[in-house]
């Protein structure tokens, strides 16, 4: 793995657009492309930018920079037993550390184990104008000052360049088991409920027309746990989780618009139609369907959640639902905070452009 | 008005100006916008448990106590989680939510007084951080009013929200943002079982690495804590838990969760433990023997309390690697500064809390115990940590604040409070040191030659 640090002209050519009210296109390996939507702006490339910085597995703590491949991460952790909790998607082999986190994805074992977001501990940033600052650190426990780490993760590159993010990682259980159910979707949802809270050792909880438990932990812990549910050793289970993560399972082709609903569990979507892939216990739904945006915003709000067009042939179809005026006017002046010229990644955070 | 002058942090005190105790949101929006139009300060409190003085009132401003917002008004087992109103005190969420097999994780030594709405302003921690997390990882969305008077709801009832994550922001904002009105906690499965082990050390040291050992054994415990000499006697002379008082350090190991899962982790961490020099090991056998040997830790700071007139209690967090090294320094500070110290804190997470102790009635003890704070939390920074892992920033920590952060990321922080509060209004000289602080303080404090700050005028 190449290790560069390429801060300084990151954040001159930032400087240097800022300057000029040149808009910014921040690019890692491309691989969520179409998860951010069409943006304008000069390409800036962080794949120089690369290198672990810092790994200490007794400090469960990993930095890097932004352009290191997201493969390069998790292969060095595997070598002393540990991985990323959250279990980020990658949709591509040139995936960067940096556009994981401006993403903010995480994957099956999400509601147990935290989110990407949850495993953030400190970041440095370009921001608008051109200007390297630090923000939390490399401990598990800081709470001086906001806490503008989190507040990156997840905003798309909007709020500025990451240069490096600190994460707390986790050892690798010692044993796992995927167990599968014949099961119908209304079966599915008390399963997941009773299953999701009840304190066994669950790492992923998904239904595709079969409901998928995966176990993980001591070997003795795992074996009770198996005997105490049940049902079936599922088949090629990696295969299963990966391809939930990676969305290289069968429900994500073709060409209908793919939507990701975030939702309370037990939620129901009451008569939103199309077809469902459940994930997360129930916590994170994917609906394929033709149905109007605003049907599907509007069930997901009353369901308690939000609901994210996550996938879609169309470039201009509206990819969130309009906050609350207040909230919108909040996110633009949170934004200038960091931007205030707004180069960074133009168009990408519509709800606070 | 006396009752509101100052939080758990009792050496300094404030009276305000007025005292409001509003019942509904719709009160709270009233003193808001009149606040607002007539730009008067406005200070939240909830219990007043803080240790940072970060509900310190301001003498020109209200005190705004949300103590009447006392409310559990929903727990959802199937969604595994409690709709609360924010002065809700913190254990009174788990004990709601316990006959459904459901608890909420954060537990700050303070949980049977603190509120909720508190422990989101201060991002509380505990003892359970390690594995739970802090409150930031615990709340899933705040309802909040800004000081405009607009209600604004952050996070959703699922595991993320739309928009840019503010409810990271808010969560450890200690007040500066908005006034927070209702929360919704994540609740959890309560554990099948927990189990503890108590080791004893004959060295700081070795204690300090078997801390560390028990992490690279791929061990998350529910709680891994240190006591240091000085506090093992005071504590065993309090509650008389059977503590080893020769040890240098003790450190507890708590595991929790199924049967076989703990009996698993027990056993791993009983060699570990022993195999960094542990001259005692002892597991709890049931649960009164881990309640007993929790007893000691939990009592530890009235332990102190009664071995000398006053006590200052420290907050840093320093990385797990440079615990041995920072108290050895810390144990320098104290010969240097005269006044004993006693180390009983959160070694899982590196969240120090040296007890400073010393004698008030003894003139200048107590701006010499700040001082000797000052330092601690300085060295905190030097090694790679932070001034602050739980208690918050508030006033007292304004200082090494200038330390951790540069006048880029502290301009930030005040742009960022800008962006919720213009006029400045809501707990106004908190948390963020201005830059002319910094430039005094950095004025004394010159590191290797470089002056913090250089293009500020020295006042």
């Amino acid at each position: 793995m190449r290790s560069l640090d390429d801060s300084e002209n990151l954040a001159g050519r930032v400087a240097e657009a800022c300057a000029r009210g040149e808009p910014l296109r921040i690019q890692g390996g491309g691989s969520k492309d179409f998860y951010a939507g069409p943006c304008t702006g000069q390409p800036l490339s962080t794949r120089t930018h690369s290198g672990i910085v810092h790994y200490e597995p007794t400090e469960l703590v990993l930095t890097a920079r932004s352009g290191t491949p997201l493969t390069a991460i998790e292969a060095v952790l595997a070598e002393s037993g540990q991985m990323l909790g959250f279990e980020p998607p990658h949709f591509g082999s040139d995936a960067s550390w940096g556009g994981t986190v401006a993403c903010g994805l995480s994957g099956p074992r999400r509601p147990w184990a935290g989110s990407l977001r949850d495993a953030v501990l400190g970041c440095r940033i370009v921001d608008g104008r051109g200007k390297v600052l630090s923000f939390g650190g490399q401990v598990m426990k800081n709470v001086a000052g906001f806490d503008v780490s989190r507040l990156m993760t997840g905003a798309l590159g909007t709020l500025g360049l990451l240069l490096e993010i600190s994460v707390k990682v986790l050892p690798k259980p010692e044993c796992e088991i995927t167990l599968s159910f014949e099961c119908s979707h209304v079966e599915s949802r008390e399963r997941m409920i009773r299953w999701g809270g009840s304190g066994l050792p669950v790492t992923g909880l998904a239904w595709d027309g079969r409901l998928y438990l995966r176990l993980a932990g001591a070997e003795p812990a795992v074996s009770t746990a198996v005997r105490r549910i049940g049902g079936d050793r599922a088949e090629d289970a990696a295969g299963f989780w990966n391809g939930l993560r990676e969305h290289a399972h069968d429900f994500f082709s073709g060409e209908a618009d793919l939507w990701r609903l975030s939702l309370p569990p037990a939620a129901d979507t009451g008569r939103l139609s199309g077809a469902w892939l459940i994930d997360w216990g129930g916590a994170q739904r994917w609906l394929r369907t033709d149905a109007d945006p605003d049907e599907v915003f509007a069930a997901a709000q009353a369901a308690g959640g939000h609901a994210r067009l996550f996938r879609t042939l169309n470039p201009q179809a509206p990819r969130c639902a309009p906050l609350a005026p207040a909230l919108a006017a909040l996110h633009r002046r949170v934004r200038a905070v960091f931007d205030p010229a707004g180069i960074l990644n133009r168009g990408l955070y519509p709800e606070a452009a | 008005m006396r009752p509101f002058e100052c939080d758990a942090l009792s050496a300094y005190t404030v009276l305000p100006w007025l005292a409001v105790l509003p019942e509904t949101v719709e009160q709270v929006r009233a003193v808001l916008r009149l606040c607002h139009s007539q730009s008067v300060p406005v200070v939240t409190r909830g219990a007043g448990t803080g240790l940072s003085g970060g509900a310190l009132p301001v003498a020109e401003g209200v005190l705004l106590s949300l103590a009447k917002f006392n409310r559990i008004l929903e727990v959802d087992p199937a969604n595994r989680l409690a709709r609360v109103q924010p002065g809700v005190r913190n254990l009174a969420i788990s004990e709601a939510a316990a006959p459904f097999g459901l608890y909420y994780a954060p537990d700050p030594s303070s949980q049977v007084a603190c509120t909720i709405g508190g422990n989101v302003a201060e991002n509380s921690g505990g003892v359970h951080c390690l594995k739970y997390g802090l409150t930031v990882h615990n709340v899933l969305q705040v309802t909040l009013l800004t000081i405009e008077g607009e209600l604004l709801t952050l996070g959703s009832l699922g595991l993320d929200g739309p928009g840019y994550d503010l409810l990271a922001l808010i969560n450890g904002s200690e007040g500066l943002l908005g006034v927070i009105v209702e929360v919704v906690v994540k609740l959890l499965p309560v554990p099948e079982t927990a189990r503890t082990v108590l080791a004893a050390f004959d060295s700081i040291e070795a204690a300090s690495e078997a801390v560390a050992g028990v992490i690279s054994a791929a061990l998350v415990p529910a709680g891994l804590e240190m006591m240091d000499n000085l506090t093992l006697r005071a504590t065993e002379a309090f509650v008389h838990a059977g503590y080893p008082v020769e040890a240098a350090a003790v450190v507890l190991c708590e595991m929790d969760g199924m049967v076989e899962q703990v009996e698993a982790e027990i056993a791993r961490a009983r060699t570990v433990l022993a195999g960094h020099g542990a001259v005692e090991v002892r597991e709890s056998r049931d649960e009164a023997e881990r309640r007993k040997f929790w007893a000691g830790r939990k009592a530890a700071f009235p332990a102190i309390g009664r071995i000398a007139p006053d006590y200052y209690c420290i907050d840093g967090t320093i990385p797990r690697k440079r615990l041995a090294e920072v108290l050895g320094r810390i144990g320098e500070l104290s010969e240097r500064y005269g006044l004993a110290v006693g180390n009983v804190f959160h070694a899982g997470d590196g969240n120090l809390h040296p007890l400073i102790l010393y004698d008030a009635s003894h003139p200048g003890e107590l701006e010499r115990a700040e001082a000797l704070g000052e330092e601690i939390l300085v060295l905190c920074v030097e090694v790679g940590g932070t001034v602050t892992g739980e208690h918050g920033v508030g006033i007292e920590k304004l200082n090494p604040m200038c330390v951790q952060f540069g006048t880029a990321e502290l301009r930030r922080f005040h742009a960022l409070k800008a962006a919720f509060d213009a006029g400045g209004l809501l707990n106004p000289g908190k948390a963020v040191p201005t830059l002319a602080r910094c430039a005094e303080f950095g004025r004394v404090h010159v590191h290797g030659g470089r002056l913090r700050h250089p293009e500020l005028e020295r006042f």
